[in-house]
């Protein structure tokens, strides 16, 4: 603050506040529409006295959607994406940053280009490829003609077929390839000095020991930061875990959702809705409050 | 462009204010510029390198392993349906040329989807940049009760779209919730499920309540990076609060706002499935029927891959077309921030 300004502060506060008030409406509505039983919650205007049915409603939506098996999923599911990101783009930048093949500035910006499609807009082709993962190699020994020179010569026709639909790798794999990830760590890398790798290899130390004994202790609050973000990321991605995965056991917890919205037919249980509701958006949400810090960190230095 | 900016805005109002960054942004861009160049030059690689070229190869192997089995070969695939007819459980494809793409651009319903996704782009990220631009610039006043409205204002953001398309949901309920009760004053005046504005409208204001949070994020960090002796000087020179904020905060904010536009509206293409799939299943008659959804819908339950895939392609063109806008004005951007 600069000068007294006791009349601008004033609306500046109000300002603030009715941000904040807009900001908790929606999670304060959530929790308190989860305390009433069915006919206070379908009486308009809602009471925002909370009522007595909170624990009831939680065991609802928790019974109705089976959330027991499925957040335990969208644990697997968030924490297999998050670490598998932080690994594959740690090793790629290392690659990228610390070795001098050639080819490796094709390799950046071939992992660079994917930052422009997204998983949403190229959803049919990647459910095809999960469906039958092999596929693509299939594609290219029909191509290069292997499949047809092999059928010639010992009679055999080549068909790779693996499925990943309704697994864990199905959910997970084509998750993990990142580029934000991968140009977080090699601008990091970047600003690591010279004379580190120069005292590692006059000590005797090779790449393998370099990594792990310099490298990853050093980035250690990058490695924080991208894994907070990327598993919020993960635990809320939908599109993806919708298609991948038809059986109920492998459903994740935001799918999971669908649930527990009301049907047309009867009166909608909307207090069972918004418990589901929050027990959806909880841990992501706790994750954040606790991690504040490295969730903005990440959040910044990712998209740059 | 900052420079000229700079000279319009301070030339029609106070000129002493304006004088230290019209030179600052005149001066800076040239010489910074070869700095940078000078310095990325000798920076992209490290002076000592490992000599193992095999090993080092070896550490990115699993990466293009998955972004060629799950990025390069489905948007190959996607360019070859879009030419090709293709029926979803196997059999044969026919190369149809541009006859996809021609029935997909000639199709009204899809112009629809493209004008309502537009519509959403614009109007979400319009109501979530101006609502965090506000708070951004209060908060950076570093008033009572500053830390507060910091942690707060980013928790929308941690919540999954469709949770908070469910919450959304039942808050704008025609028949509970929160605006139910206008439909007790005037009855029938408040139901997204039949007036398709009010839906779109609905999906609209769920979204942007979800990026006000990071967009707030990016604004502050900008806001904070702003030397603090440059409002300092605007303030012995007389400029209240409010005239800083227009002439010095904002115009030295522009760079990110223009990053942050090009994210929300790319963001809007992709993260609006899930609210949309929750609150409305894009309807009533459509009006929620935005481009992605509309590819779900059309290549999965229609089981329509080339026209899925037609659609795609046109997305993936406006996307690139996008990242290329951002990509081109992104040293403006790193040059303030």
């Amino acid at each position: 603050m600069i000068e007294r300004t006791p009349v601008f502060n004033i609306v500046s506060q109000v300002l603030l506040f009715l941000g904040l008030v807009l900001s908790l409406l929606p999670f304060v509505i959530v929790v308190i529409a989860a305390t009433h039983n069915l006919r206070d919650v379908n009486t308009v205007p809602m009471s925002l006295i909370p009522g007595q049915d909170f624990f009831k409603n939680l065991t609802d939506a928790w019974t109705r959607a089976n959330f027991g098996v499925k957040l335990m999923n969208s644990l697997i599911f968030a924490v297999g994406v998050a670490v598998g990101k932080v690994v594959i783009s740690a090793i790629t930048a290392y690659s990228i940053v610390y070795f001098g093949y050639r080819g490796r500035m094709l390799i950046f910006w071939l992992v660079f280009i994917t930052l422009m499609l997204p998983l949403e807009v190229r959803i049919v082709p990647t459910y095809a490829v999960a469906a039958n993962v092999l596929s693509p190699f299939q594609g290219i020994l029909d191509i290069t003609g292997i499949t047809w020179l092999v059928q010639q010569v010992s009679g055999v026709q080549i068909s790779l077929n693996f499925g990943l639909l309704d697994s864990y790798a199905g959910l997970i794999l084509p998750l993990i390839a990142t580029a934000t990830g991968t140009f977080l760590y090699r601008q990091f890398f970047l600003t690591l000095p010279d004379e580190l790798v120069e005292a590692a290899k006059m000590d005797g130390a090779g790449p393998l020991r370099f990594f792990w004994d310099m490298i990853l202790p050093l980035s250690r609050t990058n490695i924080a930061a991208l894994f907070t973000i990327m598993f919020v990321w993960a635990w809320n991605e939908y599109l993806w875990p919708l298609l991948v995965t038809t059986d109920p056991l492998k459903r994740v917890a935001v799918v999971g959702l669908l649930d527990v919205v009301p049907g047309q037919d009867s009166v909608p249980q909307w207090n069972v809705a918004m418990a589901g509701t929050l027990i959806v958006m909880l841990p992501p949400l706790i994750i954040v409050a606790f991690t504040q810090r490295l969730f903005v960190r990440g959040l910044v230095a990712t998209e740059k | 462009m900052q420079a000229t900016d700079a000279n319009s805005l301070g030339g029609t109002r106070s000129a002493s204010t304006a004088t230290p960054f019209v030179v600052e942004g005149a001066s800076k861009p040239a010489v910074g510029k070869r700095k940078r160049r000078a310095a990325t030059s000798t920076t992209t690689q490290k002076r000592a390198v490992f000599g193992s070229n095999w090993l080092g190869f070896a550490f990115a192997i699993p990466q293009l392993l998955l972004i060629f089995t799950f990025f390069y070969w489905p948007a190959s695939q996607a360019l070859y349906w879009a030419f090709t007819l293709q029926s979803p459980w196997g059999g044969g494809n026919t190369w149809v040329g541009f006859d996809n793409i021609k029935a997909v651009v000639t199709d009204p319903v899809y112009w629809d989807s493209v004008i309502r996704s537009l519509v959403f782009a614009g109007l979400s990220t319009g109501l979530s940049m101006g609502i965090a631009l506000v708070m951004a610039l209060l908060v950076d006043r570093e008033l009572a009760g500053n830390k507060i409205y910091r942690t707060v204002l980013v928790w929308p953001y941690a919540i999954a779209a469709p949770a908070l398309g469910l919450a959304f949901r039942f808050m704008l309920a025609p028949e509970a919730g929160l605006l139910a009760f206008a439909n007790h004053i005037w009855p029938g005046i408040w139901d997204p499920t039949l007036n398709g504005n009010q839906a779109l409208g609905a999906i609209i204001f769920a979204f942007a309540w979800k990026y006000v949070g990071y967009n707030f994020i990016f604004m502050l960090a900008a806001l904070q990076a702003i030397p603090r002796s440059l409002l300092e000087a605007a303030a012995m020179d007389g400029a209240r609060p409010v005239r800083r904020m227009f002439d010095i905060q904002i115009p030295l904010l522009t760079p990110t706002l223009f990053f942050l536009l090009v994210l929300n509206i790319t963001d809007s293409f992709q993260d609006s499935f899930g609210i949309v799939d929750i609150m409305t299943g894009g309807g009533p008659a459509r009006a929620t029927n935005l481009m992605v959804y509309k590819i779900y819908f059309d290549g999965f339950k229609g089981l329509d891959y080339s026209g899925g895939a037609a659609q795609s392609i046109i997305l993936m063109l406006l996307v690139i077309g996008l990242t290329f806008i951002q990509f081109r004005y992104i040293e403006r951007r790193v040059h303030y921030t």
